[in-house]
């Protein structure tokens, strides 16, 4: 059965995927070579696939500043889980909502929702709101409320899930007995939609480890520099190097501040760290994102 | 009578105890949208405004559209206007044959394990920061260090080039970058809709003894036509948005290189946190937001009339 056609075409397909798988991550592997190149070699001979030096002091580097960097894990943390619990709870709640579309004035907030993917006061009016009315700049809101804390697209996603795959049925029973509605919701509905949530819940929160624009524009370095995620720390080194080393300074005293950093490599081994967590955790959460990615694009 | 009236009452009753709890559950969000998206709404009158920071939003006096009018008369209107649209034309066009050629060539991929590897791995760039994503350019790009000018251009006997200084070498490796950050998102989503198409139209075919180059031509492409319409349509509305990250990370918001890579995303950023000013970087934004909204209900009507099932709203 196995006929010529068949053979070149597997031949053919399979190698434009390798084709591309390699252009997907060659940049990874040039940044985690880079980060483990000597300094002094990198700076002459700049950054390759194979180093005639290898060497840890970047990373050493890191560990000795890990005040500063550690902190920053720290805070890309605590914000991700706070944004995304905080967001899938304002979500599911609002999904619910308006999944009865029965309920009088339920259209009305669809359509408030719907509104706000189609015009938006942009940035300026947003800024001017959050800094003078609401007052967050320099607080940790900074990184969690503008912007990500709902996402419209994702709410209708999550009223798609209700309306379609959770049966009228088990919900108008669970009425008869006299249950209530947070009480159908927690107990019938989101056990069923678990599917959906973690989709959306690891979308919400690879949006939030990945942040670093609500950083830029919220926090400063005087007032916000203890806010800052590891996101934000990457965008400040990639202005202006020193800025790790000062900031290190300040806080860890002159004892550190003497060594002296690898300025080329220490950029790609801060990189690194960054993007680790996500390396590492992908490959259990792929089906997830495809199933997001999916769900987004195939619309209800 | 009186009977029928108690149970009408009561039936009221019941339905009022029933309802208030789906208000509950969407104030949350409400006031989200509120504070979010409806309060800067309201901002925007300060593009109408000779705005004076310390007499406020609201005790500035109105100006009219001179705001406007400034910014029309700077030539940075013109080009943020022209790298935004183009940028996006181009990298639909792109994306669009990039992702279908892999989706195509991922469908015939017989091997379940290569196929799952491969989807995996070109998905991989789409789940990293922007920040990050300037990173790696960074390290190819970079004038003293990059690996172009350090290890490939003397291999190959070219004169090294100063990446972040030259302007006209960039609409090409944003295209490039761009693509390579999101092939994986869209193919995905032309994956899913091949995968869709009913097996008996290839077995069909196959009977005729169509080869599979005319399987794809005659099935799979024309097939893919209504997604790809709906993609067009969806980015269509999208047109005056960038992604600021692509053009303020990447490019390292490297002045020399704004003639071609300052879109308007990156030019309000500019104005209103470099330059504090707050009347054209109001201008602009307001600008972007109010072209854009046009832009997204003309094709939403459009899409409307085609089919309409995939209408947005």
């Amino acid at each position: 059965m196995k006929t010529r056609e068949y053979k070149i075409t597997q031949v053919l397909v399979n190698a434009i995927c390798i084709i591309a798988t390699f252009c997907a991550i060659i940049p990874f592997v040039l940044l985690i070579v880079g980060s483990f190149t000597d300094d002094k070699w990198a700076s002459t001979h700049g950054f390759t696939f194979f180093p005639g030096e290898w060497s840890l002091d970047a990373y050493r580097y890191i560990a000795m500043k890990w005040e500063t960097i550690g902190h920053a894990y720290l805070m890309t943390i605590v914000v991700t889980l706070i944004g995304t619990v905080a967001a899938l709870f304002i979500a599911v709640l609002f999904a619910y909502g308006i999944s009865k579309q029965h309920i009088p004035g339920m259209k009305i907030v669809s359509f408030l929702l719907v509104f706000t993917m189609l015009f938006n006061g942009g940035l300026v009016a947003t800024y001017y709101c959050y800094t003078n009315i609401l007052g967050i700049k320099d607080t940790i809101w900074a990184l969690i409320l503008p912007n990500m804390m709902m996402n419209a697209f994702n709410v209708i996603l999550i009223r798609n899930y209700f309306v379609n795959s959770i049966p009228a049925s088990l919900e108008e029973a669970a009425r008869i007995d006299g249950a209530g509605e947070f009480k159908i919701l927690g107990m019938i509905v989101l056990p069923l939609s678990k599917p959906i949530l973690a989709t959306i819940g690891l979308m919400t929160a690879l949006a939030y480890w990945n942040d670093w624009q609500n950083g830029l524009y919220y926090l400063t370095a005087r007032g916000g520099a203890s806010y800052y995620t590891i996101q934000i720390v990457l965008n400040n080194i990639n202005d202006d190097i020193k800025a790790l080393a000062a900031a290190a300074t300040s806080s860890s005293g002159s004892l550190s501040a003497n060594v002296s950093m690898p300025s080329t490599t220490i950029r790609m081994a801060i990189a690194v760290v960054g993007v680790l967590p996500i390396l590492v955790m992908y490959p259990f959460f792929q089906r997830y994102f495809v199933k997001g990615i999916t769900l987004g694009g195939v619309k209800e | 009578m009186k009977g029928k009236e108690t149970r009408t009452a009561g039936r009221t009753k019941v339905r009022i105890s029933r309802i208030w709890p789906y208000y509950l559950m969407v104030l949350p969000g409400l006031l989200y949208l509120l504070i979010n998206n409806y309060m800067p709404m309201f901002g925007i009158v300060i593009a109408f405004k000779d705005m004076n920071y310390s007499k406020g939003i609201f005790g500035s006096d109105w100006c009219g559209f001179k705001n406007f009018r400034f910014l029309f008369g700077t030539k940075d209107a013109w080009s943020i206007t022209r790298n935004t649209i183009g940028y996006n034309i181009a990298f639909f066009v792109v994306g669009t044959v990039l992702a279908i050629l892999l989706a195509i060539c991922m469908n015939e991929v017989r091997s379940k394990v290569a196929s799952k590897v491969y989807q995996t791995l070109i998905l991989l760039p789409y789940l990293i920061s922007w920040v990050v994503v300037s990173y790696l350019a960074y390290a190819f790009l970079s004038g003293e260090n990059g690996f172009l000018n350090k290890s490939l251009f003397p291999l190959l006997g070219l004169n090294p080039v100063g990446w972040y200084q030259e302007k006209e070498y960039w609409p090409v490796i944003l295209v490039i970058v761009q693509a390579w950050k999101s092939v994986g998102y869209s193919m995905i989503i032309y994956f899913s809709s091949i995968v869709g198409i009913s097996q008996d139209y290839f077995e069909a075919a196959r009977i005729d003894g169509a080869t599979k180059w005319k399987q794809i031509r005659h099935i799979t492409l024309p097939l893919l036509k209504p997604t790809v319409i709906t993609m067009f349509i969806l980015s269509v509305g999208q047109v005056f948005r960038s992604d600021f990250g692509l053009f303020y990370q990447v490019t390292r918001n490297s002045g020399a290189l704004y003639e071609y890579t300052r879109t308007i995303d990156v030019y309000v950023y500019q104005a209103l946190m470099k330059n504090a000013d707050y009347s054209m970087s109001g201008a602009a934004s307001v600008y972007q937001s109010v072209c854009g909204f046009i832009l997204i209900v003309a094709a939403n009507a459009i899409v409307k009339k085609y089919s309409e099932s995939s209408a947005l709203f």
